[in-house]
């Protein structure tokens, strides 16, 4: 982690971050100040369901495809901010998820 | 043994099947016995817009062959409903109609059919034309094909059979809760014979999207016919598919009376709601509604050889599933073969029971319990013998066929061997 990121995530998260809080908040109906990056599921009483409608919001949101064996491995708010993080980086457009 | 007196037996003598394992109760056991998986690449709906191209479809079924003008009204679920019901009938010894040249009366025949999504394909289709493409009206049939009940009422037309009939919608254990409701009537003395089990024709863009969203579909993989892997350490979710089975249920001395041949007794029944998550499985539902079965069918789990399991190929369901078979049978799990027959068939939604409760008439009538195919390495969390890849010549006395649906609905039915 470099600095500049060490000092953005300890003071003012970034767009990127407060924007998956607000959706995690908005489609959990919890108050945004309860949710951090290092937040888990299991304490913010995300179940697998609740996972797969978070991903989708994002999904919609960004106009991107995150693949199933990704969001099925998410168990924290930050893994969802990497996720979406890399998904953005490799610049994904809306094309389905390939079949394997 | 709880409340459940000894009564009448309730026996099967007649099966009729469709699925992706085969369009005949001696097609499917082929394909079973072989452990070869029966999936494929979607196409019936454009595989384009899917994320996996894998699913199980009922191959070279043609409507023509069964059915004339009267098709127009009937979705594919109901269709496969009504040639699966005259399969039956005929492997049962009866004519095409009740109510016709003697034989049992119409109004002492019921019929019960399982679905978790009715006449979808019409529905999809209809509601396409309606959104997509700006129509104006849509076909006047498209009611009477949606509808729920329209494989029970279409059985019912078939055969002239007039007796308490209805219609049972619990996803994936519609099926089995509609077998298991048919043999409760018959041991009301409700009806001399039901024709029971059910049908699901999902393989639709609409309802494959929406599966797609849960993100519990398994890819196709190098080999689309070793997609669905239940109880393996690799497993990566379920394989849609659709079929159908139906089956003559009557009374032991409905049988006798006419002398018909007995495929096996359905001993038992348990059904029990998980009152708990809409979708994530639970462990004491499940073992509430095996040991009802097993109480009613009078069986200690000494006395059980063979579970077919609902095994879906997801994470969640195979673990608990097989938590919940070990604290059923304790020190007697060990020696119970246990198989997802889904592993080859795929998971036909609600028509998924009846089609399994056939997978384990075969497995006894053959005295071998089928496979579950695609085993790849075991899973700690999976540890009973799931009968990996090959199937297994052994005594089978009696047998489990478990359903657990989405929304903590869960149904098992109890066979035994006739004659014991």
């Amino acid at each position: 982690m470099t600095e500049a990121n060490q000092e953005a995530e300890t003071r003012v998260p970034d767009p990127l971050t407060q924007d998956v809080i607000a959706i995690i908040a908005r489609e959990q109906r919890l108050p945004e100040d309860t949710i951090s990056p290092e937040s888990t599921f299991e304490e913010l009483k995300i179940d697998s369901l609740d996972g797969v409608n978070i991903v989708f919001a994002l999904e919609e949101k960004y106009n991107l495809t995150i693949p199933d064996e990704i969001a099925r491995e998410m168990r924290s708010v930050g893994q969802v901010i990497d996720a979406l993080r890399q998904q953005l980086n490799q610049g994904l457009n809306t094309a389905p998820t390939p079949a394997t | 043994m709880g409340g459940w007196e000894p009564m009448e037996k309730i026996v099967i003598t007649g099966m009729g099947v469709l699925s992706a394992a085969g369009s005949t109760p001696g097609e499917m056991w082929a394909c079973l016995d072989s452990g070869r998986g029966a999936t494929g690449p979607v196409t019936r709906v454009d595989s384009q817009r899917l994320a996996h191209n894998v699913c199980g479809e009922v191959r070279g079924f043609d409507p023509a062959q069964h059915f004339g003008k009267e098709v127009d009204v009937l979705d594919r679920f109901a269709q496969f409903a009504v040639v699966c019901a005259r399969q039956a009938l005929a492997d049962a010894g009866l004519g095409r109609r009740f109510g016709v040249n003697g034989g049992p009366p119409a109004r002492r025949v019921g019929v019960v059919t399982g679905t978790a999504l009715g006449g979808v394909e019409s529905e999809d289709h209809g509601f396409h034309q309606l959104y997509a493409r700006n129509a104006t009206r849509l076909h006047p049939f498209s009611i009477p094909r949606m509808m729920f009940n329209a494989g029970t009422s279409h059985v019912s037309m078939d055969t002239g059979a007039q007796g308490v009939s209805f219609a049972v919608s619990t996803a994936c254990a519609s099926s089995t809760h509609a077998i298991g409701e048919a043999w409760r009537l018959l041991r009301l003395g409700a009806a001399d014979i039901m024709l029971a089990g059910g049908a699901d024709a999902p393989i639709t863009l609409g309802v494959f999207k929406a599966w797609e969203a849960m993100r519990v579909l398994a890819p196709a993989g190098a080999d689309p016919a070793c997609a669905c892997r239940p109880f393996s350490a690799d497993r990566a979710g379920l394989v849609l598919a659709e079929g159908s089975a139906m089956f003559v249920l009557e009374t032991e001395s409905s049988a006798r009376r006419r002398g018909a041949r007995i495929l096996a007794e359905l001993a038992g029944y348990g059904a029990s709601a998980d009152a708990g998550h809409i979708t994530q499985p639970a462990l004491d539902g499940p073992l509430a509604a095996m040991r009802e079965a097993m109480e009613s069918a009078q069986l200690r789990p000494a006395d059980l050889d063979y579970i077919n399991a609902h095994g879906t190929g997801t994470k969640l369901n195979d673990s608990t599933e097989c938590a919940a078979i070990c604290e059923l049978l304790g020190a007697e799990a060990d020696r119970v073969s246990v198989s997802s027959t889904k592993s080859m068939h795929g998971h036909a939604m609600g028509a998924s029971g009846a089609i399994e409760l056939a997978a384990t008439l075969l497995a006894i009538a053959h005295q071998t319990a089928p496979p579950t195919a695609n085993f790849t390495s075991p899973d700690p969390a999976c540890n009973l013998d799931v009968t990996p890849n090959r199937s297994r010549p052994r005594e089978i006395r009696a047998a489990l066929s478990n359903s657990f649906a989405f929304g903590g609905l869960n149904a098992v039915l109890a066979i035994k061997r006739y004659p014991a």
